[in-house]
């Protein structure tokens, strides 16, 4: 079942009857934007932009959480690994991408104890072993991530630990795809809706899309034949002229989201405004941690003042992330930005776009 | 964003609400706070060492049984498809 | 290469370490037969031609599944020595030793050493040792150099590979990179994968044998196919494009590439090798792959043809033709 559950959902035979579906609907030119990195990988490992009609387009928005956290949270970071006594653990994610001066690669050769972990819980574990250091979890990622790390924040309160604290950057995703509607410079005419995030938030978040701005959305899952699924259904809609919020991965995503999931996010973390690299301030679609959790918070366990936030020259990530540009038309792509030395984040995460056009095209390539 | 496997319940819950998963023959202990209602020989979708949703089983076959049926002769191919090639054809047998 | 300090990444066999040494050891030392760049250095003497290579092992634990870093020390260089062709004689062997190993330890790592150069039938014939002071070094390191003599005539090389050769494989890929990293703290689950760690001149012989023409061999160790397939392709001036379907992979290491988010053709292999042979050898060279020791699994994964020019492509299961990239950094488990 395993096997069928990927191989099912990657057989080449279903992607075929999808693609002529796709073929046969999409009369209507369309610009489509998955806003997942996950999705910009499936798309670009797969070659899926290559088999789309010429009345598609398919953009890539601010998946990436990585990508999307601005230079002044990965500079806090940075300077939080730099204080006495701490260990920073993280997903492999975070290490490469560069703040304002530095990275937290960089920081681990100079010798902070830098470490990458699988799950949050491997931290706390982490903390356990080592009572004589204070153990800081460096959370990123949207809905999808943030319960792991509430449910750590509740398990590091029920061990009663004294050394673990959680440095939150959750980001939310309803509202930036808001922000994303209003940009005057992107005309998106559907979204393939992150998969996993909504197995948590659900549809419901997403509806004021269809409602308030006629845009239709599609959940998607991310084998690439659930992609091409989620093009398709879009398509369909644009065809028929209607505008709604559909499920294509019904496996994994209820109407409703997981309910747990999300009364423990709430639990732990309350909305505040968050800065989203290229696109500004959004309002509420950060994630701080709540004052009764305030012992498991790093920015009150470990306060520290950032050095001034510099901007990377010419990098346009913030065009690429808003779905202004495409990557290869940022000019420095694949020549003074390729991923052995990344200027912008998305080029640095391995599911950032840049990247993701990078690694499994030739575009960039000479 | 966001990785999440499929994977089988083969041991626990335990009373710490931990199970052990297996991914193609890899096992790892997970949480399963998020699907409290798990249980062993469930499908469960795992991220960063937590349980976020069982599966539907009975979903992943209709969607899959859709697809079969828009396979069936009768639905006339456009087209041949033709998959993206990059310049190095190369005739492997 | 833009650095100014040594990252972690610029030792894990991907584009950063290929800058390192283009950019930094080539500029420091120009030799012509180091610029070959090839695993094992072919020098000529009057009536002997001998091949000479040498290897550091650093693994975190020294222990691990299926191996520890003597064994991994022994087969790296015997199999270093056998790309060229040449059967591996005689080791070298130095070590740094932190302060404060177990006895024991090293007792354990000199008998698996031992058993691998019987088994590889090579000598390990001089040595050296030094302690550092606690702290500064994982317990152990461990250099070793070997040389092997060359037969007359043969001359495989990287840059070698010719439109229309086949490219083949001797088995399942990502088996000592899941085995080591399933140890890590911070990663652990479980699995009964094994490192692949072996000595694999006998099947170079075998196969130098049956496909007299072969090209070159290769063994896929840090950076995984990706960086020896890049490598082979930039050196000859070739693409090289391989077929997924074709490559062997056990399914516990798909589960845990899943998992991990790691690409297989990424993943290190310490018990493998690749050989590129012209066409009408390929079935020949794969029969004497399969019926050499650690070759059973061996597969026809691939074909080389002209340009692009240093590419490799992979051709997915699904159908779809995209880049095998080389790893830049440290392969690094991701969850998103």
């Amino acid at each position: 079942m395993t096997d069928d559950l990927l191989g099912g959902f990657r057989d080449p035979e279903h992607a075929r009857a999808l693609v002529d579906a796709i073929r046969e609907t999409a009369v209507e030119p369309s610009t489509f934007m998955e806003v997942c990195g996950t999705h910009t990988m499936a798309i670009a490992k797969n070659g899926l932009r290559g088999v789309m009609p010429d009345t598609i387009k398919l953009l890539s928005g601010p998946g990436c959480p990585v990508c999307v956290t601005a230079n002044v949270d990965i500079d806090i970071a940075i300077e939080t690994a730099r204080q006495p006594g701490i260990i920073l653990t993280t997903f492999g994610d975070m290490m490469k991408v560069p703040g304002s001066y530095s990275s937290l690669a960089r920081e681990k050769a100079d010798g902070r104890d830098v470490r990458i972990v699988y799950s949050p819980l491997d931290s706390l574990a982490l903390a356990e072993a080592v009572p004589d250091k204070h153990v800081v979890f460096l959370g990123v990622g949207f809905e999808t991530t943030a319960p792991t790390v509430a449910l750590s924040i509740r398990e590091a309160k029920r061990r009663g630990l004294k050394n673990w604290s959680a440095l939150a950057l959750h980001k939310t995703v309803p509202e930036a795809l808001r922000a994303l509607t209003n940009d005057p410079d992107v005309q998106i005419n559907g979204f393939i809706l992150p998969g996993h995030v909504s197995t948590i938030i659900g549809s419901e978040p997403y509806r004021f899309l269809a409602e308030e701005y006629g845009v239709p959305g599609v959940i998607t899952g991310f084998e690439p034949v659930d992609v091409l699924q989620g093009i398709w259904m879009l398509a369909k809609q644009r065809a028929e002229g209607r505008a709604e919020i559909e499920i294509a991965y019904t496996r994994a995503v209820m109407p409703e989201g997981n309910p747990v999931a999300v009364r423990v996010i709430e639990e732990v973390f309350e909305p505040v405004d968050t800065e989203w690299r290229g696109i500004g301030v959004i309002p509420g679609t950060g994630l701080a941690i709540r004052a009764e959790f305030a012992e498991y918070d790093t920015r009150v366990r470990v306060p520290v003042t950032p050095p001034e936030t510099r901007e990377i020259k010419g990098c346009q990530c913030g065009d690429v992330l808003r779905g202004a540009i495409l990557p290869f038309e940022c000019k420095l792509f694949g020549r003074a930005c390729v991923p052995e030395h990344p200027i912008g984040p998305c080029m640095v995460s391995s599911e950032g776009s840049c990247a993701a056009y990078y690694r499994y095209t030739d575009y960039g390539r000479s | 964003m966001c990785l999440g496997i499929p994977a089988k319940i083969v041991d626990g819950p335990n009373d710490n609400q931990m199970a052990e998963v297996d991914i193609l023959g890899v096992r790892r202990w997970v949480s399963i706070h998020m699907v409290p209602e798990a249980k062993i020989d469930d499908f469960v979708l795992v991220h960063a060492g937590f349980a976020l949703e069982i599966i539907s089983e009975r979903f992943a076959a209709e969607t899959l049984e859709l697809f079969r049926q828009m396979e069936m002769p009768g639905t006339e191919h456009l087209e041949p498809l033709e998959l993206p090639e990059l310049p190095s054809q190369i005739g492997l047998q | 290469m833009n650095q100014d300090r040594i990252l972690l990444a610029h030792g894990s066999g991907g584009t950063m370490m290929r800058d390192l040494i283009n950019d930094v050891f080539m500029a420091g030392f120009s030799d012509d037969i180091l610029a070959r760049m090839d695993d094992a250095a072919s020098l000529d003497f009057p009536g002997t031609r001998l091949a000479f290579s040498t290897d550091t092992y650093v693994v975190n634990p020294l222990f691990f599944p299926g191996a520890d870093i003597g064994k991994l020390a022994v087969c790296g260089t015997v199999n270093d020595i056998a790309t060229s062709g040449a059967t591996p004689l005689y080791l070298s062997v130095g070590f740094v030793l932190e302060e404060g190993m177990p006895v024991d330890d090293l007792r354990r790592i000199l008998v698996s050493m031992r058993d691998a150069a019987a088994e590889a039938g090579v000598r390990i014939v001089t040595g050296d040792t030094k302690v550092v002071e606690k702290g500064h070094g994982d317990g152990c390191y461990i250099n070793t150099a070997g040389v092997g003599v060359l037969a007359e005539g043969l001359d495989l090389s990287g840059s070698h590979c010719h439109s229309g050769d086949v490219v083949l494989l001797s088995g399942t890929l990502g088996d000592h990179g899941i085995a080591v990293i399933s140890t890590r703290e911070g990663l652990t689950f479980s699995t009964s994968i094994e490192s692949d760690a072996a000595p694999l001149a006998q099947l170079v012989a075998a196969v130098l044998a049956a496909a007299p023409d072969t090209r070159c061999f290769r063994d896929p160790t840090r950076g995984g196919l990706a960086s020896t397939l890049n490598e082979l392709a930039g050196a000859s001036g070739v693409s090289i494009t391989v077929e997924e379907a074709l490559v062997p992979v056990r399914e516990q290491v798909r589960g845990a590439c899943e998992m991990l988010g790691y690409d297989v053709f990424q993943v290190a292999n310490e018990g493998k090798m690749v050989a590129v042979v012209p066409a009408d050898q390929a079935e020949a060279a794969l029969a004497a792959m399969r019926g050499a020791p650690y070759g059973e699994d061996a597969a026809i994964v691939g074909a080389v043809a002209d340009g692009p020019a240093g590419r490799v492509y992979v051709k997915t299961s699904f159908g779809a033709t995209r880049i095998m990239d080389m790893l830049v950094g440290e392969q690094l488990p991701r969850i998103c």
